[in-house]
C-alpha cells in the first residue's frame, strides 16, 4: 500500500504538483489546482472540527457533483471521519433514512434541499448539523459558506487526522431486499488497495485526463476521484444533467482530450447511439473502462469501431469489494459473437474462488458462487451484524465475501458471469433489489398486491411490475410513475406496469414469480 | 404551427410512446413530465428527435433541460420560440 489513508493521495500530489489543475467542473468550466483543493479541504476539516466532528464520526454529502463536493469529501476524510454520499435528487425520505441509519454528525447539503431534508430527518427524530451550500451565492458556494460561518477567520489548526488503514473511510448505501437501503462500510485500506491496483493497470501520470461520470454515491467514483488525484492528473467532473446528454458528453471527450473514460455500459451505449463519436477526435483516449452491468456485444463492437485506438477493460465487482476481476476486450470482436465477454481474472490484490452453498470449492467448469477475499473486501454492513455474517464464508483459508453472482471458471482463471443467486438485478450499473421496489409500491394506498420482475433484453434490463388494486381498477400510469418518482431513486423506476385482478399464487399461497415470468 | 397544434402533437406522441393505455385527459398541459418520472433521459431524447423532425427545428444539447421540456405547455412555448428564431 502506498498510503495509510485516502486523503494522503491529495496531500502528496499537492506537495508535488501545487500549480497543476486537479479538477475541472465541466458544466461551469471552473477549475481548481492541487494546492487550492488541498487548502480548501483543510478549511472544511477545520470547520468540521470546530463544530464537533471527531475521528470515526460519519458526515453526509447531499450535493451536486462539483469542486465543492470534492473538497468536502476530502475535508471529511482529513478530519478522520467517514463520508456518506447520497443522490441529492433521490427522494428526501430515503436520504433521511440513510443519514439517520448511520448516525451522521453533520450533512453538507445543497441549500435548496436543506428544508425538506430537515423535515424528513425531524420525522425520524434525527438532529445532525445541516451545513447548507448555496449555489445562488455564486460559483464558489463552499468558499462563501466557509467565509460566512468562520467570519472570525479560519485559523489553520494542526494537521489532518491520521486514521489507520482499517478505519472507516466511506459508507456507500445500496438497494436492500427488505425495502430499505443498506450501508456498505469501506475502510481506507479497502479503497487504497484498489486505487493502487488501478495504478498498476492504467499506469497513469500527470498528463492524464480522467472522466468522472459516476455520482459520488456510486462505487465507480472511487477510481474517478482517487486515481487521478494520486498521480497529479486532472479529473473532469461530469454532473447529473450533462451525464445524461450524449451529444455534449461526446464533445467533452474530444474537446477536453480525455485519456481515461469510466462509466457503465448504459452510458457508453448512449454515447454510441447519440454521440456521433466517429465524427470526433477521440485519439487521446487511452482507456475505456466499464463496469456495473453486462455490455451488450453489438454496442461494444460499434464503440470499438468508432474509437479503435483505446484499450477496453471490463471491470467487475460489487460495492462490497469494488473491482475484483477484470477482462481486456480483444482487439477484434468476431462478427458473429453475441455472448457477453467474461468478467475476467482476479485482480492482483484479491483472491477469488468458486464455491457451493456449503463453501466447498466447485470444480473448474461448473457453476458456483464467486467468493472474494483480500484487502478491498468491506468491513461489513452498517449496523447489520447478521446480514454481515451471512454475507461471508469463513474458513481456514480466510474470510470470503459471497458475491451472490453465479460464475464459471474457465481457462487461465477467467470467470464468466452466469446470473444471480437472488432477486437482485443490475440496471444502468446500479444494484436493484426487486423487493425494494415492491416495498415502495405497497405504500401506495390504492395498491393491494405487487410483484416486480426483471427481464434481460438486448438493450439492457427492464423491470416490469404486476399489481392488483383495492377497487379492482387499473391505476393511471401517470399516477404510478409519479408515485415511483417520489418514492424511489430514478434508476429503480419500473419500465412497465401491468394491472391484474389478483396476482397468481403458488400452492403455498406465495406470489408465483415463475408464472409472472411467463406472462406477457 | 400554433401552440395548440404543437401541444396536440406532443401529447399524442407522449401518450402513444410512453403512456400506452393511459386516459388522454390524465395528461394535462401542466403534468410534470421529467420531475414526475414520466420521461426518463432516453425518452426525453426520443421526444426531442421527434420534435426536431416534425417541427423542423434543431435543439442544441444545452437546451435539453427540464425548464424547456418538463410539461406540454413548456414544450409548446419552447418549440414556438425556436420556430420564431429560425
Amino acid at each position: 500500500m502506498t498510503v495509510a489513508a485516502l486523503h494522503e493521495y491529495l496531500e502528496q500530489s499537492a506537495r508535488r504538483y501545487p500549480q497543476t489543475c486537479a479538477a475541472v467542473e465541466v458544466s461551469s468550466g471552473r477549475q481548481i489546482t492541487y494546492g487550492e483543493l488541498d487548502a480548501l479541504s483543510d478549511q472544511v476539516r477545520d470547520h468540521l472540527r470546530r463544530i464537533g466532528v471527531r475521528p470515526a464520526d460519519r458526515v453526509g454529502i447531499c450535493l451536486p457533483k462539483s469542486i465543492a463536493s470534492l473538497a468536502v469529501l476530502f475535508g471529511i476524510l482529513k478530519v478522520g471521519a467517514a463520508y456518506v454520499p447520497v443522490d441529492s435528487l433521490a427522494p428526501p425520505a430515503r436520504n433521511a433514512f440513510i443519514f439517520n441509519d448511520c448516525g451522521v454528525r453533520a450533512i453538507f447539503v445543497e441549500a435548496s434541499r436543506a428544508e425538506t431534508l430537515h423535515c424528513e430527518l425531524a420525522r425520524l427524530a434525527a438532529e445532525p448539523c445541516l451545513l447548507p451550500l448555496d449555489w445562488s451565492d455564486g460559483p464558489s458556494p463552499l468558499a462563501t459558506y466557509l467565509a460566512r460561518v468562520e467570519a472570525g477567520g479560519l485559523a489553520v489548526e494542526d494537521e489532518s487526522a491520521r486514521p489507520g488503514p482499517d478505519n472507516l473511510a466511506y459508507v456507500l448505501y445500496t438497494s436492500g431486499s427488505t425495502g430499505q437501503p443498506k450501508g456498505v462500510m469501506l475502510t481506507h485500506r479497502n479503497g487504497s488497495s484498489y486505487v493502487d491496483w488501478c495504478s498498476e493497470i492504467l499506469a497513469p501520470d500527470e498528463n492524464d485526463r480522467f472522466s468522472s461520470h459516476a455520482p459520488f454515491h456510486f462505487d465507480l467514483s472511487i477510481l474517478d476521484i482517487f486515481v487521478p488525484l494520486k498521480h497529479g492528473a486532472t479529473v473532469f467532473l461530469i454532473g447529473e444533467e450533462l451525464g445524461k446528454n450524449p451529444t455534449r458528453m461526446a464533445s467533452v471527450i474530444a474537446e477536453r482530450r480525455l485519456t481515461v473514460w469510466y462509466s457503465t455500459p448504459s452510458v457508453l451505449t448512449l454515447l454510441v447511439e447519440h454521440g456521433s463519436l466517429d465524427a470526433r477526435d477521440d485519439h487521446a483516449l487511452r482507456f475505456i473502462l466499464f463496469a456495473g452491468e453486462v455490455f451488450p456485444v453489438k454496442h461494444l463492437r460499434r464503440l470499438k469501431a468508432e474509437v479503435p485506438r483505446a484499450r477496453y477493460l471490463n471491470l467487475y465487482g460489487p460495492t462490497e469489494t469494488n473491482v475484483c476481476t477484470y477482462y481486456e476486450i480483444p482487439q477484434t470482436i468476431a462478427e458473429d459473437r453475441t455472448a457477453p465477454f467474461p468478467i475476467g481474472r482476479a485482480c492482483s490484490h484479491v483472491k477469488a474462488r468458486v464455491i457451493d452453498a456449503n463453501g466447498r470449492n466447485v470444480p473448474r467448469g461448473q457453476e458456483g458462487e464467486l467468493a472474494i477475499s483480500g484487502a478491498p473486501v468491506m468491513l461489513g454492513y452498517w449496523n447489520m451484524p447478521e446480514r454481515t455474517s451471512a454475507a461471508f464464508h469463513v474458513d481456514s483459508s480466510g474470510r470470503w465475501y459471497r458475491t451472490g453472482d453465479v460464475v464459471i471458471e474457465g481457462e487461465g482463471g477467467v470467470y464468466t458471469f452466469r446470473g444471480r443467486r437472488d432477486r437482485m438485478v443490475k440496471r444502468r450499473g446500479y444494484r436493484i433489489e426487486l423487493g425494494e421496489i415492491e416495498t415502495a409500491l405497497y405504500r401506495h394506498p390504492a395498491i393491494s398486491e405487487v410483484a416486480a420482475i426483471a427481464r434481460s433484453e438486448e438493450s439492457g434490463v427492464s423491470i416490469k411490475v404486476f399489481y392488483a388494486s383495492r377497487d379492482g381498477h387499473a391505476l393511471s400510469l401517470i399516477e404510478l410513475k409519479r408515485f415511483c418518482a417520489h418514492n424511489l431513486p430514478a434508476y429503480m423506476a419500473p419500465d412497465w406496469f401491468s394491472h391484474q385482478q389478483l396476482l397468481p399464487k403458488t400452492s403455498t399461497d406465495k406470489i408465483d414469480y415463475q408464472h409472472l415470468m411467463r406472462m406477457e | 404551427m400554433n401552440a395548440i397544434q404543437i401541444r396536440t402533437m406532443a401529447r399524442d406522441f407522449i401518450l402513444k410512446e410512453f403512456l400506452p393505455g393511459e386516459r388522454p385527459e390524465n395528461l394535462t398541459d401542466s403534468t410534470e413530465l421529467i420531475t414526475d418520472g414520466i420521461l426518463d433521459s432516453l425518452a426525453t431524447l426520443k421526444l426531442v428527435a421527434y420534435l426536431e423532425k416534425s417541427c423542423g427545428i434543431e435543439i442544441a444539447p444545452d437546451e435539453l433541460v427540464p425548464e424547456n421540456l418538463n410539461s406540454i405547455a413548456q414544450i409548446a412555448n419552447f418549440v414556438q420560440s425556436k420556430q420564431a428564431s429560425r
